[in-house]
């Protein structure tokens, strides 16, 4: 390929922001790697499973529950704002005036412009004291899935626009054409085209979800337990690095290091995934 | 394009201008007769934080050329940083441990450890051994304890923070023994969820429970053995759950950090700890 000098120029400076980006990713995993090294040559796997808490002072590094803590948050919020944000992108998309439709994109746009903590901090004033009303102590799980659903629905609506614009508009028209009804286009050419974009795109923002951490930190109780119900507290891996990475040293440093371990390859096993079904879409 | 060179050129001039004025200000410092010069970096116990942050204030104000940077990260990272060599002075609110004989301590106040419930909570006031089996988990209802028929909720602090350490060696407690309800981070978080709970129980440092009260936010404190919890009994040694709060170094130290523990622990010092509800031990 010819270049210009100017494109040389370009493409090199291109290249090169690229590579730092790549190089700071590999730099990332090889500190996490060597810095959790300690308590995994220290200490043996199964502590992390069978101990019988996590009292890293006192010996006792049960990761699992945290582990769990942050699977089921994430999978709870997805489970909520998922149709909430699909069925608000369909509404504004195919039934709202464009006055209402335009209202909602504004609304959603705002609700995915505010900082997480405020939700953290709303769900502290309001969701926590609801929720102690029903059951004590009101900081939970279920606490932790709503402030979540709440941060992740606006990204949610915006993926489903997205996916539901990539739709080709001749079938759109074609299936007018043949006076098929709003309901039909929706349930039968739209949703099955758009079906691979909203699917990576919402396993992307679980990846999202699960990192989420303070908001989750102010609402959940961090208590590390398997939660026998929704009402009770649980402990996310990234509240646990949150709320003890200042205060610890040697192992228990290390072990926090490696729930950032777990957390990141929890995400970037989530990132492949949706790449892999974004290049299905685009080869079939 | 003539209106973005204007606004480069004024831009750069401000700048210049700015770096002018320092320029005098340094000048000027260098003929007062303070000769103490260099930056001092302290870390450790975000108890002592603020505290050290206003003694740092003050004494940059009498050395000019002196610059003091405090950043919090609990006890254990004073101690780790000053291992490290990464700081110059550690900030720890505990007694140092054996282990940490390698370190010098520099005794710099003493901090109070409270119960705090809410507001409305009709409970006056707690033996030892019942705030012992709240937090073990023994007594899980008021009502037990001749309050309102209601769970407790027992919050905890996280594991390495100094105020969990000094409340469970007071209380022979392994953290590992408690059962809590809800673990959180600093003295405000407790604070704050105490005061939207009618039934939570906490602890946290007299000095942010007295600030917080004074603002009116709906907490109160309980006393311990018949003593109330507050500056005064601090400050007359009789509340038994109390904590030293220290500032630590290795054995060889710069005159910049010498300078400022001997000002750290001289008289003109006592009025900002006590500002802090502490309690200075260099009357």
């Amino acid at each position: 390929m010819f270049l210009h000098i100017r494109d040389s120029v370009l493409f090199f400076t291109l290249k090169s922001l690229s590579g730092i980006s790549i190089v700071s990713l590999l730099f990332i995993i090889f500190y996490l790697v060597s810095e959790s090294s300690m308590v995994l040559s220290k200490i043996n796997l199964s502590h992390f499973i069978f101990d019988a808490g996590w009292y890293p002072i006192e010996g006792q590094f049960l990761l699992l529950p945290m582990i769990v803590g942050s699977l089921f948050i994430t999978v709870g919020a997805m489970l909520l704002a998922i149709p909430v944000g699909i069925f608000t992108a369909i509404l504004c998309q195919f039934y709202a005036p464009i006055w209402l439709s335009q209202t909602l994109q504004r609304i959603i746009e705002i609700l995915s412009g505010i900082p997480s903590v405020v939700y953290g901090f709303w769900g502290v004033v309001v969701i926590v004291p609801v929720l102690a009303s029903i059951q004590a102590p009101g900081t939970s799980l279920l606490a932790g899935i709503i402030v979540l659903t709440f941060i992740i629905m606006p990204g949610i609506v915006l993926i489903a626009n997205n996916a539901f614009q990539e739709v080709d508009k001749m079938h759109i028209q074609n299936a007018i054409t043949l006076g098929l009804s709003r309901y039909s286009i929706i349930r039968h050419i739209i949703l099955p085209y758009a079906q691979r974009g909203l699917l990576s795109g919402t396993i992307l923002q679980s990846g999202r979800a699960i990192g989420e951490t303070l908001a989750v930190l102010m609402v959940c109780g961090n208590v590390v337990q398997f939660p026998g119900n929704i009402f009770e507290p649980v402990r996310t891996l990234t509240s646990n690095i949150a709320l003890e990475m200042a205060y610890a040293m040697d192992e228990h440093r290390s072990a926090l290091f490696l729930s950032g371990l777990i957390l990141m390859l929890v995400v970037l096993t989530l990132i492949l995934l949706a790449e892999r079904i974004e290049l299905s879409a685009k080869s079939t | 394009m003539v209106k973005l060179y204007t606004i480069l050129i004024i831009g750069f001039l401000l700048v210049l201008n700015g770096c002018s004025q320092q320029q005098s200000a340094n000048s000027l410092d260098s003929t007062s007769p303070n000769t103490l010069t260099g930056k001092l970096i302290i870390t450790g116990s975000s108890t002592i934080a603020p505290l050290a942050a206003e003694l740092a204030l003050q004494f940059e104000k009498k050395n000019r050329n002196s610059k003091i940077d405090v950043q919090t990260g609990g006890s254990s990272r004073g101690i780790a940083d000053i291992r490290q060599g990464t700081s110059h002075i550690g900030m720890v609110s505990r007694q140092l441990k054996l282990a940490e004989n390698d370190l010098k301590a520099h005794l710099l106040a003493k901090d109070g450890v409270s119960i705090i419930v809410h507001k409305n909570n009709p409970i006056r006031e707690l033996s030892e051994s019942q705030i012992r089996s709240i937090y073990l988990g023994k007594i899980d209802n008021w009502k037990s304890l001749n309050g309102v028929n209601q769970k407790i909720t027992v919050i905890n602090k996280s594991e390495g923070r100094s105020t969990l350490e000094v409340f469970a060696k007071y209380f022979k407690l392994k953290n590992s023994q408690i059962k809590s309800n809800i673990i959180i981070g600093d003295n405000e978080q407790a604070v704050k969820l105490v005061s939207k709970n009618p039934h939570a129980i906490a602890y946290v440092s007299i000095g942010t429970a007295e600030y917080d009260i004074a603002l009116g936010i709906p907490i109160k404190t309980l006393p311990l053995n018949g003593v109330p919890a507050n500056t005064a009994t601090l400050l007359k040694n009789q509340f038994p759950l109390s904590r030293e709060l220290n500032f630590i170094t290795k054995e060889q130290m710069s005159a910049l950090a010498i300078a400022f523990i001997n000002y750290a622990q001289s008289k003109t010092a006592n009025s900002i700890i006590e500002g802090f509800g502490f309690v200075p031990t260099h009357p």
